[in-house]
């Protein structure tokens, strides 16, 4: 396998020629957001030149060609996680988004009193809170797995808090904060064999390595657009068909509708039955762009130079002693993130003086703040990569990092 | 930004060895404040008789930005009337908007006037009046 040409691949992202405080950009906050490559820019720019009409409606040829560059766009993601059918492939604005429209959907319409929503300890606000509200509401309990000493999930953990009574599991592939890479398949095969669905957040995951819906039979799968390259405000809802079939919809209006009485109506087909009002078409054409580029440099690369990337970051980080590491230093089953401590500074200081150097970093609670309290940390600093970052990037933030405790008045 | 003048000596020294971080056993009012954005978390406490503030302390953890402010803002408050707490508050907050000229207006401010040049760095202004908030609002609530 041929390695990746980076440097090659860095010219298609003009902000990462950009400077910042004079120096140039080194952007290690890609679990947040990544940059677009002129090519997704340019797709969307065409998209509005050329085409633009509302989908779905009105037989002009306009409309018909806006149209099939979103059903396109639907195809292109269902062959990128492998899904059955562009059935089962609904667009939303984001993950969050489409965890709140199964906690809604699904959620208010299945869930019962006594029942268990069972989420891990690591999970994202948009992970937790729309849970919280379902079990209020219908009197279920939720409850938490937690993680062993090295921030993994212990199969264990699984089997005693997944049982008869669980409903729902919902957890994330990769933890935003961690970086740990979870064992979803068995989590998935274990929740079955209990009679419960699986949703998975795939926001850190889809971007990074192959998912395939069918190999894990996962239930639902969420993720968003921006953090693959694509644009902010197009996300994506898996579901298998049988079940978003007996789901109810979650907004109501134009384009989800088949009939519509005085009193009464029934709704489209899937997937736009999940679909109301005008969608987003440049964002999904944005996003299909998004996936062509990382297919042509293919996910098994990305994955594996990552995998170095971060390795060698672990490495470099370890030598400093007074820095430490939330998330395992094993690099199996770990993704492209790394929460860390400095001692005796705050996060917020941290990212702020390395700023000053040109280092994007994330500081603060990552929207994990029962992980936090779990951590015992008020807030980490995170870096997070993707596969346009180098390794002489993570020596300059390396350096930076080393002068940030002279700045808040330590020795060394 | 140059860093040697927001990490400055004088808020070095509070964030880190402040003696104002303490519980006050004869507390009689007190304020939780928290950013949750990035998760400065501090809790202030007073003294209060009739409308003087007696003493004063905090709480809490956070970045050297807001243990400084609260610590600096303490000093400042201990044995203060409520109007002239809420004047320093006001006082503090125009100044961090860019709203005051006068230089001489910022002058009861003493040693906050370290804070001024937070105003160009938008990311860090809610770490520096994190406790001037939190101060308006213990004086609503308890005065």
């Amino acid at each position: 396998m041929k390695a990746l040409d980076v440097e090659r691949i860095r010219k298609d992202f003009p902000t990462l020629f950009e400077k910042v405080n004079g120096k140039p950009l080194v952007y290690l906050d890609n679990a947040a957001t990544t940059h677009k490559p002129i090519q997704v820019v340019d797709a969307m720019r065409d998209y509005y030149n050329k085409f633009n009409a509302n989908p779905h409606r009105g037989a002009h040829q306009l409309g018909v060609l806006a149209t099939e560059m979103y059903e396109k766009a639907r195809e292109k993601v269902r062959e990128f996680i492998n899904a059955k059918s562009t059935r089962e492939i609904i667009f939303t604005k984001n993950a969050t988004e489409s965890l709140n429209l199964i906690a809604y959907s699904y959620g208010m319409a299945f869930v019962e009193k006594g029942d268990e929503i069972v989420i891990s300890i690591s999970e994202h606000h948009s992970n937790i809170v729309p849970w919280q509200k379902i079990a209020k509401l219908k009197g279920a309990k939720l409850k938490y797995l937690y993680l062993n000493d090295d921030y993994r999930l212990d199969m264990e953990e699984v089997y005693n808090k997944v049982t008869d009574r669980t409903k729902i599991v919902s957890i994330a592939q990769m933890s935003n904060v961690l970086g740990t890479v979870y064992p979803v398949k068995e989590i998935i095969e274990y929740a079955h064999s209990k009679g419960a669905i699986t949703i998975i957040d795939g926001a850190q995951s889809v971007p990074h390595m192959k998912v395939d819906v069918q190999d894990l039979d996962a239930d639902f799968l969420v993720f968003s657009g921006h953090k693959m390259l694509g644009p902010m405000g197009i996300g994506v809802l898996y579901g298998k068909e049988e079940i978003l079939e007996k789901t109810p919809p979650f907004l109501m209006g134009g384009d989800m509708i088949e009939y519509v009485e005085e009193q009464s109506t029934t709704f489209a087909e899937l997937p736009h039955k999940f679909e109301a009002g005008t969608p987003n078409v440049e964002g999904a054409v944005g996003l299909a762009a998004a996936i062509d580029y990382l297919n042509e440099i293919g996910l098994d690369k990305i994955s594996k130079y990552e995998e170095e990337l971060t390795a060698y970051a672990l490495e470099r980080l370890k030598e400093i002693p007074y820095v430490k590491i939330y998330g395992s230093t094993d690099i199996k089953d770990r993704g492209a993130v790394i929460s860390f401590e400095v001692e005796g500074c705050h996060p917020h200081d941290v990212s702020t003086i390395v700023d000053t150097y040109g280092i994007a970093l994330r500081a603060g609670h990552h929207c994990a703040q029962p992980l936090m309290k779990f951590l015992k940390a008020p807030a980490t600093s995170r870096v997070s990569f993707y596969f346009y970052n180098t390794k002489s990037e993570i020596d300059v933030f390396i350096d930076s990092l080393l002068k940030v405790r002279k700045w808040l008045g330590y020795g060394s | 930004m140059d860093l040697s003048q927001l990490y400055t000596e004088l808020i070095l020294e509070h964030s880190q060895n402040s003696e104002n971080k303490k519980h006050l056993d004869h507390a009689n009012c007190c304020e939780r404040g928290y950013n949750p954005s990035c998760g400065d978390d501090i809790t202030l406490e007073l003294v209060c008789n009739g409308d003087i503030i007696e003493d004063a302390s905090y709480t809490g953890n956070g970045c050297a930005i807001s243990q400084a402010s609260t610590s600096i803002m303490i000093d400042l408050i201990k044995g203060k009337t409520k109007e002239e707490a809420e004047k320093l508050a006001d006082t503090f907050l125009s100044m961090i908007k860019k709203e005051i000229e006068d230089d001489e207006e910022l002058e009861i401010l003493e040693d906050g006037v370290a804070f001024k040049n937070i105003s160009n760095m938008p990311a860090r202004v809610k770490c520096a009046t994190l406790a001037w908030h939190t101060l308006k609002e213990i004086i609503r609530k308890n005065f």
